[in-house]
């Protein structure tokens, strides 16, 4: 006999999941519906599809995958799925967390180690949400004498300014969140927050090693902001286009790396330092300042730090592959969906299915996001594998390279764009144009 | 200030320009101990050298136990290099007591004291790489490490905390295949060395960071009594090995590394190259090692040592490490004082960073070769 339930019975088991079934039932009828329909009354209703989202009608939709699914391809049209779910938050999210668990892993094979083994039973897939859950359920301390508000609001800050930088990145034709035509300015403009970041909450937090941490992050950041505004300068003289999509689309026949090469390398170096990634990792420096600006934090709050760091790290290799590396453009290796489904159905034995809006994506786009999400990877490899090769610098060297040697080259740089605009070798648009 | 200070308490008036910092006992880049430093932007004004966290009284300890007791507990200071700082106590104490040691059991403390000294070279190297945040240079060695702690464990029994030179020689003799398996070993970890000089040594940003910063001149290393790596970066050729031979060390052929820079860069490098004739050292011992006899001398049960005084000194890790021991016709030693190259050589902190940068301190700090333990005793 099993030891886990002498006692089982079959008949008792079955009269108490009946039972459970009614009580759910019963109150679902009674007290759930009532409820629902009292917050219905006070919250519009969406319209999709020209209906109204009664729950009613909802529930039919639900019944009926074939009716569920112009529903969810509308949806996947408004703002709020590109805010929340694909070209936004939760893609980016998602690389990002892939690429924590990538770095994990990837260092640990530079350093003869395994790295996360055991979480999750396969190679420690589940390492990431572990931690995630630790920082979550950590107490969060906050120094006596620290100005409270403020401090509060980094951790929120760094994230908003992070998700803003994502927002602005084009993953495929025509699926970005934000299209500014000067989305290029609007990525300088975004930029520029995050040394105003770390310098508040570095003050706000009231120790030492923050406030050193602090000033340090700002000295860097300003220094190794001027050469990456110079350095992408190069790509605008030679595409004409602030609009981040544009200058992707200047890039069907040739990346623009091609043919301004030190601009891209210059614009490499300066994200290592916007990152505070080794070997610019100075203001986290943890044998000199503990933790920089961020000594102070602690449990979810510094998760968020994190959280708006792999952001900021997608975001830099995206704008790296927009603007260098030709963004979507790709051959076509998507195959394209089959048309006879849609208008024949599929038939499994009797029963005939008919999708009737079943491409949710074009062809064009998955295409591009595929070219889209291997490249920008490609990118965050090649960022992430200084940090088991180089020892941190230290800040004046840091800074002397900012100053005086990338902005050198930066220059060096715009007059090779120029010299190939006036040459006449490219105009505006594209070679070929 | 209205309130009236105890006596002996001053209040210290410091520029508003500089700041304080307490690095340690609780800083991720500290150790054991703690730094005063006074900043001036990003410049060093002072420091202050606070040590004495983990003093433990093991000179007086000694005076309590008998010549056999007292070997466990004086390895503790450095349980890293356990087999170099037990080296000068077992030589004393064979003065003291007049014990022959058989040759056999001197090549063996040899090979033991060289492969405890790449132990413990790889500690301090996997720390210093990581305070500089190259985190491969703390995997790399820690791993290496396991190459000696292994073939000291098939030697000893223990992977740490050894015990195994007694006075009157070893403790026990070699296993069967050690020879075999050392040199194996010493093989491949000299392979394995010189992958750390393209990753770490010859690495552009390690020499931009530790070159020309945190100079000792060769005449201030021998001002301030600094020892070991330190003063033979400092361009002085002085090893106890070489200068004082004790044991078989005459008849092996090695090297003393020095190097004339004096900066930290030259400090970081030395132990580095050391392990190079460490393992030089270990393939000639095992060479020239009689193969069969005694490895221990009988001592009578619980040994007087006469009305006798005895210094003697080896070269460790870190350093000389000296021992004077004074006898009074008892079991138990009337005084044993451990003067050690760790407490010697942080003396010449408070000058190297004087003016340095702060981004230099963890650089000059750990490459003074200190090990804020064995400092405290």
């Amino acid at each position: 006999m099993s030891t886990i339930a002498p006692q089982f019975r079959l008949s008792r088991f079955i009269a108490s999941l009946f039972d459970l079934i009614f009580w759910v039932l019963l109150i679902f009828s009674l007290v759930g519906l009532p409820i629902v329909f009292i917050i219905l009354f006070y919250i519009k209703l969406p319209i999709i599809n020209g209906q109204l989202m009664t729950p009613y009608l909802s529930m039919t939709w639900m019944a009926d995958p074939s009716r569920t699914l112009p529903i969810v391809k509308n949806f996947i049209h408004t703002t709020i799925f590109r805010v929340m779910v694909f070209p936004g938050f939760g893609f980016a999210a998602l690389l990002a967390a892939a690429t924590i668990f990538v770095e994990r892993k990837f260092l640990a094979k530079i350093q003869l180690r395994v790295g996360p083994l055991y979480c999750g039973k396969i190679e420690g897939i589940l390492q990431l949400m572990g931690d995630g859950f630790k920082l979550m359920s950590k107490e969060i301390i906050i120094p006596a004498k620290a100005d409270k508000p403020i401090f509060w609001m980094g951790p929120l800050l760094f994230v908003g300014a992070a998700g803003a930088f994502v927002s602005l990145i084009p993953v495929a034709p025509g699926w970005v969140v934000a299209n500014p035509n000067v989305g290029l300015l609007a990525v300088f403009a975004v930029i520029g927050f995050f040394p105003i970041i770390a310098v508040l909450t570095a003050w706000a937090a009231n120790s030492k090693w923050t406030f050193i941490g602090g000033l340090r992050a700002l000295h860097q950041m300003v220094a190794f902001e001027i050469p990456l505004i110079l350095s992408l300068l190069g790509v605008v003289i030679l595409s004409g286009s602030l609009n981040l999509s544009q200058i992707v689309e200047s890039q069907q026949h040739f990346w623009w790396i091609t043919f301004v090469p030190i601009g891209a390398i210059v614009f490499f170096i300066t994200i290592f330092a916007e990152l505070e990634r080794i070997p610019f990792d100075l203001p986290e420096a943890e044998s000199e300042i503990v933790a920089g600006w961020l000594t102070e934090f602690s449990g979810m709050m510094y998760g968020l730090i994190q959280l708006g760091t792999y952001l900021k790290l997608y975001a830099f290799a995206g704008l790296f592959v927009v603007l260098f590396l030709g963004g979507w453009n790709g051959p076509m290796v998507w195959p394209p969906f089959p048309q006879d489904i849609i208008t024949n159905g599929i038939t499994i034995g009797p029963v005939t299915a008919k999708f009737p809006g079943l491409p949710l994506f074009d062809q064009q786009m998955l295409n591009g996001t595929l070219w889209f999400v291997i490249k920008t990877v490609g990118v965050i490899l090649l960022i992430l594998l200084p940090r088991g090769v180089f020892p941190r610098v230290r800040m004046d060297i840091a800074l002397h390279t900012g100053w005086y040697k990338l902005i050198g080259l930066a220059f060096i740089n715009i007059f090779i764009a120029l010299g190939l605009l006036y040459a006449g070798v490219l105009g505006p648009g594209g070679l070929l144009q | 200030m209205t309130t009236q200070l105890p006596p002996g308490m001053h209040l210290e008036t410091v520029d508003d320009k500089i700041m304080t910092l307490n690095v340690g006992p609780q800083h991720p880049g500290s150790g054991h101990m703690r730094l005063i430093i006074k900043v001036d932007g990003d410049y060093i004004v002072s420091c202050d050298p606070d040590p004495g966290y983990v003093h433990r009284g093991e000179e007086k300890m000694a005076e309590y136990r008998n010549y056999i007791q007292n070997i466990p507990h004086l390895e503790r200071p450095v349980i890293h290099d356990s087999s170099n700082i037990l080296y000068p106590y077992c030589l004393g104490v064979e003065e003291l007591l007049g014990i022959e040691v058989p040759e056999r059991a001197k090549y063996i403390r040899v090979i033991a004291a060289e492969l405890n000294r790449c132990v413990y070279i790889l500690y301090w190297l996997a720390i210093y790489g990581i305070f500089l945040g190259h985190s491969t240079m703390f995997m790399w060695p820690a791993g290496d490490r396991e190459l000696f702690i292994d073939l000291l464990e098939a030697m000893s029994g223990a992977r740490v905390t050894h015990a195994y030179l007694v006075p009157g020689g070893v403790r026990n003799d070699l296993p069967s295949n050690f020879e075999e398996r050392c040199l194996r070993q010493v093989a491949y970890f000299e392979k394995r060395l010189k992958e750390y000089e393209d990753i770490f040594y010859q690495n552009p940003l390690l020499k931009a960071r530790t070159e020309g910063s945190g100079i000792l001149s060769r005449t201030d290393a021998i001002r301030l009594g600094t020892t070991g790596s330190v003063l033979r970066a400092s361009g002085v050729d002085f090893d106890v090995r070489k200068k004082e031979p004790y044991d078989v060390y005459e008849n092996l052929d090695f090297q003393t590394v020095v190097m004339k820079e004096g900066d930290s860069y030259a400090r970081s490098r030395i132990p580095y190259l050391e392990m190079f004739e460490s393992c030089r050292i270990i393939k000639d011992a095992l060479k020239k090692m009689p193969k069969s006899g005694s490895v221990r001398t009988k001592l009578k049960p619980n040994p007087k040592g006469g009305n006798d005084e005895v210094y003697r000194r080896v070269e460790s890790g870190r350093g000389a490490i000296g021992y004077y021991i004074v006898s009074n016709n008892r079991p138990e030693p009337y005084r044993v004082k451990i003067s050690v190259g760790s407490f010697r050589n942080l003396i010449c902190m408070p000058y190297l960073l004087k003016g340095e940068k702060l981004g230099n301190m963890p650089a000059v700090y750990w490459g003074l070769n200190y090990w804020p333990v064995e400092a405290d005793r």
